[in-house]
This record gives structure tokens, C-alpha cells and sequence, in this order.
């Protein structure tokens, strides 16, 4: 750290120079992931009934429009800003969790998890991700003189601050987004340097955790189903396991060069349910195939790259540790939805970064791209 | 130096991991397994429909419909679907019966399945067709139906290509019926197992059952794309359906309604005639002009499934089983119309042709005295006259010596046998090889014949010939005595070829039995080249628009062993019949110097039951145009029943009076040349 850092510098944007330090391949991954989303949710909604076929299409245009404004704010806002206005940032996401559960919130698909602000559905569980990443990012890294190791106090802080958007999430219940919460949670802790035992604690309460949530019959049977499905989708082919089965089908059936973009058949006649949202993908392998679909990953997987690049470069813990949770968040958001609908995951609802079609999602997501560029802008600046 | 050490590393490799798995599994997924999937959701997503293809129609020779389709709105039923509720349908289908304004009872008999112990009405088809419970409903019923699908699910209502048969009775047994195809008929059928759809029929008799493969076309098949609630969504692909090929017969629609009414007739002037027959060929080609069986029945009865009863009453004896035809499946003794055969096997065997024979009224055969018709003795006469007189007791006398030659109650080792040989030349014993299905071969009894029998019957008789017969013996002692010695002569050498039984056989009586097609084959071969023809129904299958497909010729199965002299001085023979024979009463004013008719009578005794009547003909006799046999069965004298009905068909075919006078210059021929179906498949006769 050198000195010229501790001095605040003064509150100036100057954004022509901050966009041209920003990451190319990250922002090119990012768009060209949006482009891929808007072609296939307009293929997978093009023919629903009482719809311009382009309807979905436009709404998921506007969202990403909207999405790449808020990457802006976020890409320019000073970090040293970001990381006093944390606080703020989260206690306001928990508002939304909270409000979700009110009678304000709205259902669909069983969940509580939307609110209605000013004419727009908003899924606060979706800026619990960032908000989450940032506050954990936060307090860890505030360490011990040179341990490298958050401090004991921190630590606790921290845990308490993943466990009540946690908490909060599953009460509506979305299991997918808790997951997603965990997942993060678990990759901050194991990057901030927490001790070995702490780890294996960690696993441990986890670990039995989850033996109590299965045992005390504390998840919905429908989720029971689709776990037990997972494990063998042949047990109800056309009930749980329907998901599972129709979206191999529809993911194989592609083959190499897929059918064609808007020429699918299982696409067409709507086999995979929610087929422009979490299942947005089985449409990429059916009409892209698998040069498509691999494309898909390969996009996320410069993302992720990229993201885990900023952090290595980052000479700052917080930085580091944004960058760093915001790659555990979508890699295993990845990971989680593409394995679904090729039969290595379990049926969890959870969209696809950048793909799937959804609002709150899409601002989430540029949210956290714009947080990466901010993070590797401040390197390029103070380093 | 990195703030987080060695941690990012270890994310840095799950995520490189994680990348390699899905991109592992995809190729998994999409190469290697995508075309086990790709043709997996082809299944799930399209659904096949066969379009039934039209079936092809049946023509006379002229161009006219004998059985053509018409368009009908059909409600069928899918019991599929049906039984897939939790009532089993029965909700479905008493709102059906309702709207129909038919008995539920009635509707919910006729989508049962056929199985044993079930009465029709009962579904004899596949259990994955439509089952059709209506086969004429108004639009608007049809409209109320498939505007409430939801209140009548798996009941269809569509318009369907129905068979329609303009002439009625006419020619029904020939003609045939459809019935739906059952589930083994489905499997033989390659391609249709799988995808089928819409009712399928099958000809089951007739004409319908032999040309079927050409009758019936090729069905279509429209791969319709359905979303995952079945709903269609656009077709993927189309194949038109094939439309049958036309079915063009020798039946002349006008000669076989000509047959028809001249039959039934001569059945209600019988007291107590119980059938009839009509057969008319063409002389020169073998070809079926006409062929007519009473009772008949209107076969659109078969179409939308048989009501109630109505297969009892097709096949009961009360209603005369109107499903059988009496030409090519019934078998009745030929009485004097075999003579034919006797005559040319007598001078086959030797005996001169202008020989002079004495005709008594009765000559012992063996130990039995065997009686001209009514006894009356006719005194010598050329074999012409035995045949215009129909004198049996020369035949008797043929076939007596003929069986002494043979070595009598101690057979030769090989038996000449020329009345059986010669019956076996013209066809008789045999199918005829007719272009119908089921058809009878008759009976040339001889000595085989007697053997199995005797085989077949021989504990029986022997154990009558011990018992006698008490139970007769109550009401008619004398003819218990008689049966009882005939028992035990049958249980002793029951298998011998009796004097009595060659006696019989040479005027058609006794074991002989053919059909009225067999004989019209037998004179079609005097009449003609003396070549046996096998009779043909079918001319030739056309495609709708026109184009020959295939055509049918009647092919010569053999020539008669007889001179063409011999075949000449029984066909002048014939010709006196009408003139001055035994039918020279039935054809009293008839103008036979304008059209002579060549014929022969026959009087068959059946046991128990009144003659078979008989008359064999073609004409003119010169020059033979036609073959006409008319049978009348419990119809008494040949001449008296089923000459007045050949002579009424040879009235009307050319256009005489009553009382003998030309009336009108009709002159029927049969057809040279097939009509022609222009390529906009309108029909028109060939100008002859």
C-alpha cells in the first residue's frame, strides 16, 4: 500500500478515462451473453398466446437497457464510496426481504418473492447477492495487522450478515437463491483465510444442518421430490422427474449445430416449463446445439475468469474479496442451472446469469459486472 | 502481493472444473447421445394421423356404380380415451345418446369388444380405432358435439367416405362387405400397425375381399406437431393419401337386376321354394355377367356397424341366410342338366355317337329296377332325342355297364370310371376358381369318396344296423325295416361303388352336387371352344383417373377331352330342348327362329324336400352370346320353375314380349371393351 493511497483523493469522475480502463473481455462476455438472452427468450415466448411474439423479447431489451445503466453507476462510483455506502446497501436489500414477506409481496410459483415498486416487479432476494458479497467483502477484510486472517469479531459479523438474507430467502421460500447465498457465503469465508478448522467447522455445520432440514421434514415436498427425482428422474417421468427428463430431451436433442434459432420443436410446443426463465438454456441447446450451448459457457466462463483475474490483481482485501464473491455467486449460479437441464444438479430455480429472462436478475447481474470494473478500475488507479 | 493468497488459486481451479464438466457433459448430451434424443422428442412432440385413403369404387361393365362411396358425417367413439375416465365413459356416452336421440343401452353395446360370448352389436375392430356409433348424423348434431368437446371427450365427429350400393340387394353377395380390420389383419399389414387412425375397413366377402389390396389405397399421413398438452401446433409433414383403384367388373348392372327380379319370381311361384340362383356368363369369354343368389340383402346394412340381431338374421335358416350365395357356395344336386357330362362320357367311353338306344321305362340295375321319369318308356332314340327327352334310363344303362366293365362289386384295380372322369373335365368337384372368396367345389362322389365316408360312418351304421331304428319305427314301421337294412348293408360294404350309386350319378343324383357356377362354367365350355374357363368377376383395376392398373382375363383352366363334333351334336342337341323337349312348354311363343336357345333342364330329387329345379342355357345357339343357368331351390320341375326364369331373362336382355313379339331392339351384348374413365374420373361406357 503506498502512502499517496491513505491520502483521500479528491471526488472527481472522469468518465472518459474510466471507461477506457475498463475490462474489454468482461464487458464483451457480458454483452454478448444479454444479445444470446434476448434471442432466445424471444424464441421461447414468441408464440405464446395474447402476445406480440416479440413482447418477452422487447421487456427483457428494456431490462438490460436499464440493467447497463446501473452497471455505469456502479463501474464509476468510487470505491471508497461503495465501501462506506455498504451498509446502507444492505440494510436497504434486507428492507426489500422483509417487505417481500409483508403483504406487499407478490407470489408466483409458489414464492413469496417479489414486491411491486413504482409499476415494476422487483425480486429483492436477486440484490440480496450483491448486497451480500459486498457487506461479507466488507467485514473481512478488515484484518489483523498483516495476519492476512479476519479478525475473530468480524468473522461472527460476517456470518451473521449472510445468515439473515439467508434466513429471509427461505422464508419465502426460495430454496435456489439460498442456495446461491450459501455458496457465496462459503467461497468468501474460504478466501478471506479463515483457519482450516474454521473450515472444516463450517462443513460440519453444514453438513448436519442439512441432515436437520431433511430429517425435520423442514423443505417443501415438492423440493423433496425434485431431489429424489434427481437422483433418478425415471421414477416419475411425467411428474417431478418431467423437468429433468424434458429438458435432457430438449438439450440433446440440438445435437451438434442445434435446429436453428426459433426452429425448435421442444422449444415450440413449450415441453420444458418455464422455458425463458430458469430453463432458458435447454432452448440454447436445442437450437443452437452444442456449439451454442458451449459458446454459452464459454462467455461465463471468461466472466469468471476475468472476475477471478481482478481479484488476483487487486492489491486490496476488499476489493479482492468483491471480486472474488462475485465469481463464486455466478459460478455457482452457472454451474447449478446449466447442470439441471443436463442432469448433473438437481431441479433448483435459479436463472441463468445474463441469459435467463428477469428483471431484477438482469440489474443484479450488471450490477455486479459494473462492481468488477469498478474494482479493477481502482487497481489500475491506485496501484 | 495477491491479499488472499493461495485460496484464489483453489477457486481459480474449481472454476476451470466446473467449465470442463458442463462442457464434457454437453458433448455427452448432444454428440454422442443427441440422436437418442433428437428422435425421442420427435416422438414426444409429434403426433401421426393417418388419413384413410378413399376407397376405390366397383363398376359394371358399362361405367356404372355397383358400389361407389358417399360422404357421410360419422360420430365415432375413442375407447381408448374413454376408459382412461373414472366411469369408464358411461357419462360421456349417455350425454352422446342423448344428442343422438339413440338408446344408451344401444350405444354402449356397439363399443364393447367382440369377444366370445358377446352378441353383436359389438366392435369386431382394433381397440385402438374409432369406433363409429353413427354413421348419419344431421350437422347440426355433429356441430353439437364438436362445439362442447370438452363435455365429449374422446367423441369424434368427421366427415368419412362411406360405402353406398345403388343397386340395393342386387348382387350383394358378390359384391361383399367391409368390417373393420381386426387386430391381427392390423399386424399382418406391415406400415399400418404403427400409425393408424380412423377407421379402417377390410372387404370380408365378395369382390370388396378379393381386390382388396387395390380397393383400398394407400392412407395418408399428416405428422402433426403437438405441444405438451397435446394441443396441434402445425403439421410437419403430409403425405396425401392414395385413392383405391376402381374396380371395373363384367357384371352388367341392367342384366344383373334382369337375374335378380326373374329369380325372385320364380320363388314366389314355387310354394315351396326356399332359394335361387341365376348365373349369367359371358359365352365367349367366361366372363360373369351376372350373378344373383335369393335371398339377398341390402349390405348397407354392414356400414356403421350391424344393428341388433341383423348378423343372426344374415346367417339364420328362418331368413333363408341371405348372406351365403346361393351360386358360388350353395350346392345342389344338378339332376338332368349333368347330362352334358354323361353323354360325352358315354361316347368317350365308345359308344357311338349315332348310335340308336332303346329307352325304356325302367331298366334293372343290379338287383333294383331304375324308372324313366314317370316310367313312360320312349322307345329307341338317337342320343340327341335322349337328351331333348331327357330319357334316363339310357343313362342308366351307360353307367351300369360301364361299372360291370369295371369289374362290378369287385372293382379292377384301376377303374375307368369315365362318368366321374368326364364330370371332373367339365369342372365339376372342384372350385371354380371364381374371383370370390369361399366359394364351394361340389361333390363328384366315387369310389374314394365312398370309402371315407363309409370310414366316417361305419360305427354308426353298425350299431343301427343291430338296433334298427325304434324311434322311427313308431310311426312308419316299413320305412324303419328299410333303414335298418340299409344300415347294415352300409356297415358291411358300405364302401363299395354300388350298380345304384353309378346309376344315380349318371343323371346328376345321388352324391352329385355342384353349384349353379359350376355348371354355368360347364356349358360356357360347350357353349364356347371347349375350353373351361375359370369365371371372372373382375375386368380390370383402374386408377380414378384413368389409367389401367391391371386386367383381368377369365384364364383357361383346360380343355374338354371331346371331339369338336361331339361338342357340336350336344350343343344342336340342346337346341331342340326349348323347341320340342322338355322345355318346349316354358318357351310356348317364344320366338325361338329369332333367337334360339340352346338348354338343358334338371329336376333334382332331394330327400325329404321338394326338387331343385334347374335350367342350364346359352344362345343364341348357333352363335353363343351368353350362358344363363337359372336354380330353383324346392322349385319342382326344372321346366316349371326355373325355366319360366331364364326364359324372362332372355325376354328382357333382348327385348321380347310376352307373347313372343319383338317389342323393342334392346339386344343386349355383353361388353368387348372396358368403359373409359376419363382423367376428371367421370365414367362412360365404350362405345361397343
Amino acid at each position: 500500500m503506498s502512502v499517496a493511497a491513505r491520502r483521500r483523493p479528491p471526488l472527481r469522475i472522469r468518465v472518459s478515462s474510466q471507461v477506457t480502463r475498463m475490462d474489454g473481455p468482461l464487458l464483451v462476455a457480458a454483452a454478448g451473453l444479454s444479445a444470446i438472452g434476448v434471442l432466445l427468450v424471444w424464441s421461447s415466448t414468441r408464440l405464446w398466446n395474447g402476445a406480440e411474439s416479440s413482447a418477452f423479447a422487447s421487456r427483457h431489451l428494456m431490462n438490460i437497457a436499464i440493467g447497463v445503466l446501473l452497471l455505469a453507476a456502479a463501474t464509476l462510483i468510487d470505491v471508497r464510496w461503495l465501501r462506506t455506502l455498504t451498509p446502507v446497501f444492505y440494510l436497504v436489500s434486507m428492507l426489500g426481504l422483509v417487505l417481500v414477506l409483508t403483504p406487499l409481496g407478490g407470489t408466483a410459483n409458489g414464492s413469496n418473492s417479489w414486491i411491486v415498486v413504482g409499476g415494476f416487479q422487483l425480486q429483492p432476494s436477486e440484490f440480496a447477492k450483491p448486497a451480500l458479497v459486498l457487506m461479507m467483502a466488507m467485514l473481512l477484510s478488515r484484518t489483523r495487522e498483516n495476519a492476512g486472517k479476519p479478525r475473530i469479531p468480524d468473522l461472527l459479523f460476517a456470518l451473521g450478515a449472510a445468515v439473515l438474507p439467508m434466513g429471509l430467502v427461505m422464508m419465502q421460500p426460495d430454496l435456489g437463491t439460498t442456495l446461491v447465498l450459501i455458496a457465496t457465503t462459503a467461497g468468501l469465508l474460504v478466501l478471506a483465510g479463515i483457519r482450516k478448522l474454521w473450515i472444516f467447522l463450517l462443513i460440519a455445520v453444514s453438513v448436519s444442518g442439512a441432515a436437520a432440514v431433511w430429517f425435520l421434514n423442514l423443505l417443501e415436498p415438492y423440493q423433496v421430490a425434485r431431489f429424489t427425482a434427481f437422483l433418478d428422474p425415471s421414477t416419475d417421468p411425467r411428474g417431478v422427474g418431467y423437468n429433468s427428463t424434458q429438458s435432457l430431451i430438449a438439450v440433446g436433442s440440438g445435437e451438434l449445430f442445434g435446429k436453428g434459432l426459433f426452429h425448435g420443436g421442444q422449444t415450440t410446443g413449450r415441453f420444458v416449463p418455464e422455458q425463458h426463465t430458469d430453463f432458458v438454456f435447454t432452448v440454447a441447446g436445442e437450437e443452437l446445439g452444442f456449439i451454442g450451448a458451449v459458446t454459452i459457457v464459454a462467455l461465463l466462463g471468461v466472466i469468471l475468469l476475468r472476475g477471478l483475474k481482478i481479484a488476483r490483481e487487486s492489491g486490496d482485501r476488499f476489493c479482492a474479496l468483491v471480486a472474488g464473491g462475485v465469481v463464486c455467486w455466478f459460478g455457482f449460479q452457472t454451474f447449478i442451472n446449466v447442470g439441471m437441464t443436463i442432469g448433473v444438479m438437481p431441479i433448483t430455480g435459479l436463472p441463468l446469469p445474463f441469459v435467463s429472462y428477469g428483471g431484477t436478475a438482469t440489474f443484479a447481474n450488471m450490477i455486479a459486472i459494473g462492481l468488477l470494473q469498478a474494482m479493477h478500475i481502482r487497481d489500475r488507479t491506485f496501484t | 502481493m495477491n491479499p488472499l493468497g493461495t485460496r484464489l488459486t483453489v477457486l481459480h481451479v474449481v472454476v476451470i472444473a466446473m467449465l470442463v464438466v458442463l462442457t464434457g457433459r454437453l458433448w455427452q448430451v448432444q454428440v454422442m447421445q443427441g440422436t437418442k434424443y433428437a428422435s425421442t422428442a420427435t416422438a414426444t412432440r409429434t403426433r401421426n394421423v393417418m388419413v384413410p385413403a378413399v376407397r376405390g369404387q366397383i363398376l359394371d361393365a358399362q361405367g356404372r356404380p355397383l358400389v361407389r362411396n358417399r360422404t357421410a358425417l360419422v360420430v365415432s367413439i375413442d375407447r381408448m380415451q374413454l376408459q382412461r375416465m373414472p366411469d369408464g365413459g358411461r357419462e360421456v356416452l349417455k350425454r352422446l345418446a342423448a344428442v343422438l336421440e339413440r338408446p344408451f343401452d344401444e350405444i354402449e353395446k356397439r363399443v364393447r369388444p367382440c369377444g366370445p360370448g358377446i352378441r353383436r352389436p359389438c366392435w369386431p375392430g382394433s381397440p385402438y380405432q374409432p369406433i363409429p356409433v353413427h354413421d348419419h348424423v344431421s350437422t347440426r348434431k355433429a356441430l353439437q358435439i364438436l362445439e362442447r368437446q370438452e363435455e365429449f371427450p374422446g367423441v369424434i365427429a368427421d366427415v368419412q367416405a362411406i360405402r353406398e350400393y345403388p343397386l340395393g340387394r342386387g348382387a350383394a353377395q358378390a359384391l361383399g362387405y367391409l368390417q373393420p380390420v381386426t387386430q391381427e389383419e392390423l399386424e399382418r399389414r406391415q406400415g399400418l400397425r404403427a400409425s393408424f387412425s380412423g377407421v379402417d375397413l377390410v372387404g370380408r366377402d365378395g369382390l370388396e375381399a378379393v381386390y382388396d389390396e387395390w380397393l383400398r389405397g394407400k392412407p395418408g399421413l399428416r405428422r402433426i406437431a403437438v405441444d405438451r398438452m397435446g394441443r396441434e401446433i402445425g403439421i410437419e409433414e403430409q403425405v396425401a393419401p392414395v385413392t383405391g383403384d376402381t374396380l371395373i367388373t363384367s357384371i352388367d348392372g341392367r342384366v344383373q337386376r334382369i337375374v335378380e327380379t326373374a329369380i325372385t319370381r320364380a320363388v314366389k311361384k314355387a310354394p315351396r321354394a326356399d332359394g335361387a340362383a341365376g348365373v349369367v356368363l359371358d359365352a365367349q369369354t367366361g366372363r360373369v355377367v351376372a350373378l344373383a343368389s335369393y335371398p339377398s340383402y341390402d349390405p348397407s346394412m354392414w356400414v356403421g356397424g350391424l344393428a341388433e340381431g341383423a348378423y343372426e338374421r344374415l346367417l339364420s335358416a328362418e331368413s333363408g341366410r341371405p348372406l351365403v350365395s346361393r351360386a358360388t357356395h350353395g350346392t345342389f344336386a344338378p339332376g338332368s342338366t349333368f347330362k352334358i357330362s354323361s353323354v360325352a362320357a358315354a361316347v368317350y367311353d365308345g359308344y357311338p355317337l349315332n348310335g340308336i338306344y332303346d329307352c325304356p321305362g325302367a331298366i334293372n340295375v343290379g338287383s333294383r329296377a331304375f324308372h324313366n321319369f314317370r316310367g313312360i318308356g320312349l322307345g329307341p332314340m338317337n342320343l340327341k332325342t335322349a337328351l331333348i327327352k331327357s330319357c334316363d334310363t339310357i343313362f342308366y344303362r351307360f353307367a351300369y355297364q360301364q361299372w360291370l366293365r369295371d369289374g362290378g362289386m369287385k372293382p379292377r384295380a384301376n377303374p375307368k370310371d369315365p362318368m366321374q372322369f368326364m364330370a371332373r373335365q367339365f369342372g365339376f368337384g372342384r372350385p371354380t376358381g371364381v374371383d370370390l372368396p369361399g366359394e364351394s367345389g361340389g361333390r363328384i362322389p366315387d369310389r374314394t369318396w365312398k370309402t371315407r365316408l363309409w370310414e366316417a360312418s361305419k360305427q354308426e351304421n353298425c350299431t343301427r344296423a343291430k338296433t334298427g331304428y325304434p324311434e322311427v319305427a313308431k310311426k312308419d314301421p316299413s320305412r324303419a325295416g328299410y333303414l335298418k337294412t340299409l344300415a347294415n348293408e352300409n356297415c358291411l360294404e358300405g364302401f363299395v361303388w354300388r350298380p345304384g350309386d353309378a346309376a344315380n350319378f349318371s343323371i346328376g343324383q345321388g352324391d352329385v352336387l355342384v353349384t349353379p357356377l359350376q355348371l354355368a362354367q360347364a356349358y360356357a365350355a360347350i357353349a364356347s371352344d371347349g375350353k373351361l374357363r375359370s369365371p371372372r368377376l373382375g375386368w380390370a383395376l383402374v386408377r380414378p383417373d384413368g389409367r389401367l392398373v391391371k386386367k383381368i382375363d377369365p384364364p383357361v383352366s383346360s380343355k374338354l377331352p371331346i371331339s369338336s363334333e361331339l361338342r357340336n351334336y350336344i350343343k344342336t342337341a340342346l337346341a331342340g330342348v326349348p323347341k320340342e323337349g322338355t322345355a318346349a312348354g316354358t318357351f310356348s311363343g317364344f320366338p325361338l327362329d329369332k333367337l334360339s336357345i340352346a338348354g338343358k333342364t334338371g329336376t333334382a330329387e332331394v330327400y325329404g324336400k321338394a326338387d331343385t329345379g334347374w335350367f342350364a342355357t346359352f344362345a343364341p345357339a348357333d352363335k353363343p352370346r351368353y350362358v344363363v343357368v337359372a336354380m330353383v331351390s324346392q322349385g319342382g320341375l326344372g321346366g316349371g320353375s326355373a325355366g319360366p326364369a331364364v326364359r324372362e331373362i332372355y325376354e328382357k336382355m333382348f327385348g321380347i314380349s310376352k307373347d313372343g313379339k319383338t317389342v323393342k331392339n334392346l339386344d343386349l351384348r355383353p361388353a368387348v371393351k372396358l368403359p373409359t374413365i376419363r382423367p376428371d374420373g367421370t365414367v362412360s361406357a365404350a362405345s361397343q
